[in-house]
């Protein structure tokens, strides 16, 4: 033990455990040849975090694993595994998997009559690690075993005992136990006391009446992690998947290249078009036109033969078709070419961290070359402020490493000006914001739209007026006589003051 | 018959073997079979009977299977565990 740490004091070899994220935020996996506690309270994926762990090893890394279970009996695990898609059965036949069965069984517990240890246990690890040569073992849920030997110190001891036995065979073990708190100790039985070096807690807490999943690196002695709270979820077919927000790095590639953003006017207030890769943000009260943006903007692509995949949180398919014909687009025309595709989903159906995932899952499959999402803030709703800023930020840097357009529309909570939480989280990442705002004059509604940021480009900085008919969005001319717009609260200036105004900064 | 399983040599082996000897020798003179099972030799055997602790004592016969658990260092308890007295003590003479 003195040897390796001597001979290895900077990098620490890792395993993978095929958790998509974690692997990164753990910045490689589980610290190899080691054993690492995986702590949560009852229903936080304990059982799958451990068997994902093992299927990894069998799937991609020709490395047999070894069950054992406390808790749940084999025949329960490998039916419960069966919805993740993973054959143990069949891997158990080819001897690539082993389960130590190690669960309660009734009336087999005797009296306890003097000193005992957990001899038993280890031989049948022991057995199993050497039948199927595992490289992996896990151990799941410790808990339970506790509950059934009175005498915890020795419990401890031959747990302790067992995890040296499994370093000597040169195996990378996973131990999982019962945390009775989301925020509290460890592990209940004093479990980190004899795993004290690498110690994972995953998390299900209830979160403004909505529950999250996260997965917290506590430590890895001698390695580097990731730190804080990750959220993740559990996919079918590909079990635990972290969302490694904010280890997400902004080295995205920018592109000069422009792609139209379905209206010539837009295009030319944005000097040229939107870029490939970037962000578009349009912000605007409700009925400013933020979805027949969207139309345009997808339009724009499917005219120019690029893949569009919009996901609408708001309305119905229907709806969204219906809208769009009234703007003279037709998108189901586009949808049996295959260019475009509609997803609708209402916000509620399920998580925001499952939205994310699908949406990405989505994104893979089809390969767009646009995205739209209408609305961001539809989503705003069913999280706190916090998984909102994940999800936006995991969102648009997942879009932007695909080398895909974005854009992202947000309504203002109030008709004229303001701006919303949506605007805030995401504004400093996007890369271009236009708003759309009502304008009052003389008593009438007008709409007005500006490019209030394009990042690496120059843009107009008038804010246009625009008007709506049967064939889409037609940008007029700069308002004039008018200050306060943006701030909701437009006021007509005097065509003397403006000249005034214009003397002020004149050049001498 | 009897199982017992032990983990090696180990005193803690020995003792809970003498302890046994001595209970059945006194209880059940030559109407008991004993097999004393060592996990590192024969684990296979331990993953079959799903043994935990070593040593753990196995009434397999007659049936239903009691089970105790330790160095059997308290003859009472083992007597109990086993249900070696009063009734079940008189079917027990089958082998």
């Amino acid at each position: 033990m003195t040897s390796d740490r001597a001979s290895a004091p900077a990098l620490l070899p890792k395993l993978p455990t095929g958790i998509a994220g974690f692997d990164f935020i753990a910045q490689g996996g589980i610290p190899a040849g080691r054993t690492t506690l995986v702590s949560g309270t009852a229903g936080s994926a304990k059982t799958v975090f451990a068997s994902q762990f093992l299927a990894e090893g069998v799937r991609r890394h020709g490395e047999s694993g070894v069950f054992v279970t406390f808790e749940e009996a084999a025949d329960d695990i490998r039916r419960n595994m069966r919805s993740l898609h993973w054959p143990i059965e069949a891997w158990e036949r080819e001897g690539k998997w082993a389960f130590v069965d190690a669960s309660p069984v009734a009336g087999e517990d005797g009296p306890v009559v003097g000193d005992y240890d957990l001899g038993g246990l280890l031989a049948r690890i022991e057995n199993a690690v050497r039948r199927t040569d595992a490289r992996r073992v896990s151990l799941d849920s410790v808990a339970t075993i506790f509950a059934r030997f009175a005498d915890h110190a020795t419990v401890r001891s031959e747990l302790l005992r067992i995890t040296q036995a499994l370093r000597a065979m040169g195996v990378t073990s996973l131990i999982t136990a019962e945390r009775s708190h989301e925020y509290g100790e460890i592990a209940r039985y004093g479990v980190e006391e004899f795993v004290t070096d690498n110690v994972v807690i995953l998390r299900n807490v209830l979160e403004d009446e909505r529950r999250r999943r996260t997965i917290e690196i506590l430590k890895f002695r001698g390695a580097p992690h990731g730190k804080g709270e990750y959220p993740f979820t559990i996919v079918p077919g590909d079990g635990l998947v972290v969302i490694p927000l904010s280890a997400i790095e902004l080295q995205q590639h920018s592109s000069d290249v422009r792609v139209s953003s379905g209206n010539r006017e837009l295009d030319r207030m944005c000097g040229g078009g939107f870029f490939r890769d970037s962000i578009i943000l349009v912000s605007g009260a409700t009925g400013t036109g933020k979805t027949l943006m969207t139309a345009e903007f997808l339009n724009g692509g499917v005219a120019a033969g690029e893949k569009c995949l919009v996901f609408a949180f708001e309305e119905s398919r229907e709806q969204l078709m219906r809208n769009a014909r009234g703007w003279g687009v037709d998108f189901a025309a586009a949808e049996a070419g295959g260019l475009l595709r509609l997803s609708c989903e209402y916000p509620e159906v399920m998580g925001l961290e499952d939205h994310l995932i699908r949406m990405k899952t989505e994104i893979e499959a089809f390969g767009p070359q646009r995205v739209a999402v209408d609305s961001l803030s539809a989503l705003e709703r069913i999280s706190s402020p916090r998984g909102f800023r994940e999800f936006v930020i995991g969102l648009t840097s997942f879009v932007k490493h695909r080398q895909v357009a974005g854009l992202f529309t947000s309504t203002t909570p109030s008709l004229l000006g303001g701006d919303s939480v949506t605007d805030a989280h995401i504004s400093s990442i996007t890369d271009s914001i236009i708003l759309l705002r009502y304008v009052e004059i003389f008593g009438e509604m007008r709409r007005g739209a500006t490019v209030l940021k394009m990042r690496g480009s120059m843009h107009e900085k008038q804010i246009r007026e625009f008007a709506i008919d049967g064939t889409g969005m037609h940008i007029g001319r700069a308002f004039s006589n008018v200050q306060g717009i943006l701030a909701g609260r437009p006021r007509q200036v005097s065509a003397s003051e403006l000249d005034r105004l214009g003397t002020l900064f004149a050049d001498e | 018959m009897l199982q017992l399983f032990v983990t090696g040599q180990t005193p803690r082996s020995l003792r809970a073997l003498a302890n046994l000897r001595r209970i059945c020798d006194a209880r059940l003179p030559g109407r008991y079979e004993l097999r004393v099972v060592d996990v590192l030799e024969r684990p296979q055997m331990a993953e079959e009977a799903r043994v935990l602790a070593t040593p753990t004592l196995i009434r397999l016969q007659p049936a239903p299977p009691r089970r105790v658990i330790g160095d059997l260092s308290d003859e009472r308890r083992v007597v109990d565990g086993l249900e070696l007295d009063g009734a079940s003590g008189a079917s027990f003479s089958v082998s």
